[in-house]
């Protein structure tokens, strides 16, 4: 993929889509299959890490945010996330540290 | 660029290029950053759903666990497949429609959508299994003497086991809705890839719907393992 005559033209982005689609594919199964082994508390953090680098997957590759260079876009996904990550953790922390009668 | 005084004069003006913007790419970054701003309100939307889980999860994981157990994880699996071909398609419809592929565009947005109806349908097969084991939250609902996975001779609180199939109803059934309202746009971009509205220049609504569908396609990745895949080890 790395010779000169191809930098000539631009890349055909179909490896690309096709790899990151065999990717989601193997993770699903991956997924599957973790969650009958018996990792103790582990289980639900190798889900959500590989459930995470799908969702990734799909977000730079499918949904283009891989070389997207507008800074406004930008600004958009990092509070998404930010505030998501206000929402879900400050939450857990929140019922996990209560002593509940 | 040099051409922007022939576009003045009305010769090469793109007619896919509205009056308000000064070029096509502006246009198109407009678009695409009002349509990630609705992203963003809609990882908010279900994010509120995820922590509610997160919480009750937590209280009661044993029932949980015993719930998710009666969901059929293969046909969960099946559907992450179908949505993960669905997202290829999609993209696969944009390249065509960048490289002057017609058919394939009309074949790949076809494709799609018939990837969105048999989610639905897989779906629907799930939700009928729900119904006739009376695992659907209401008066009729009924979970007694399910075992809990890890606890041999424990038994599941129907009550908490129904506040998880509340929760699966309300967070797949919001999902499926996102789906056909997908696939409402869907039919709209293939009416007008059909009417030859798109071009290698002009394609944003073709990137639009795709990140809607993408969108989606994410929330479900987390839900698959999140419902269906609960302490399944034995």
């Amino acid at each position: 993929m790395a010779e000169h005559t191809a930098s000539e033209h631009p890349k055909s982005p179909l490896t690309t889509y096709f790899s990151v689609w065999i990717a989601l594919l193997f993770g699903t199964g991956l997924t599957y299959y973790a969650a009958k082994l018996d990792l103790g508390v582990f289980n639900a953090a190798v889900a959500l890490i590989i459930a995470t680098t799908k969702a990734l997957l799909v977000a730079l590759f499918f949904m283009h945010l891989k070389g997207a260079h507008e800074k406004l876009l930008k600004l958009v996904v990092i509070s998404t996330i930010f505030f998501l990550f206000i929402l879900l953790v400050l939450s857990m922390v929140d019922y996990g540290t209560r002593t509940w009668s | 660029m040099s051409d922007s005084t022939v576009a003045v004069q009305g010769e090469t003006h793109n007619p896919a290029l509205l009056h308000h913007f000064a070029t096509e790419e502006q246009q198109r970054n407009a678009s695409s950053f009002g349509m990630w701003i609705f992203l963003g309100t809609e990882v908010m939307f279900f994010g509120g759903l995820f922590c509610a889980y997160l919480i009750y999860r937590g209280w009661y994981f044993g029932d949980f666990a015993a719930a998710s157990k009666s969901i059929n994880a293969a046909l969960g699996g099946t559907n992450t497949a179908v949505l993960i071909c669905s997202s290829l398609t999609v993209v696969l419809a944009i390249w065509a429609a960048q490289t002057s592929r017609r058919a394939l565009m009309l074949a790949m947005l076809v494709l799609t959508m018939l990837f969105g109806l048999a989610f639905l349908g897989i779906k629907g097969i799930e939700y009928r299994d729900k119904f006739v084991e009376h695992h659907v939250p209401g008066p009729s609902f009924s979970f007694e003497h399910e075992e809990i996975p890890s606890h041999p001779g424990e038994y599941a609180n129907p009550r908490h086991a129904e506040i998880f199939f509340a929760l699966y109803f309300i967070m797949t059934g919001l999902h499926a809705l996102h789906m056909v309202v997908g696939l409402g746009i869907f039919s709209w971009l293939l009416w007008a890839a059909w009417k030859g509205r798109f071009t290698p220049e002009y394609h944003t609504p073709l990137e639009i719907g795709g990140l809607y569908w993408h969108f989606v396609d994410i929330v479900w990745i987390y839900l698959f393992p999140l419902l269906y895949l609960i302490d399944r080890h034995r």
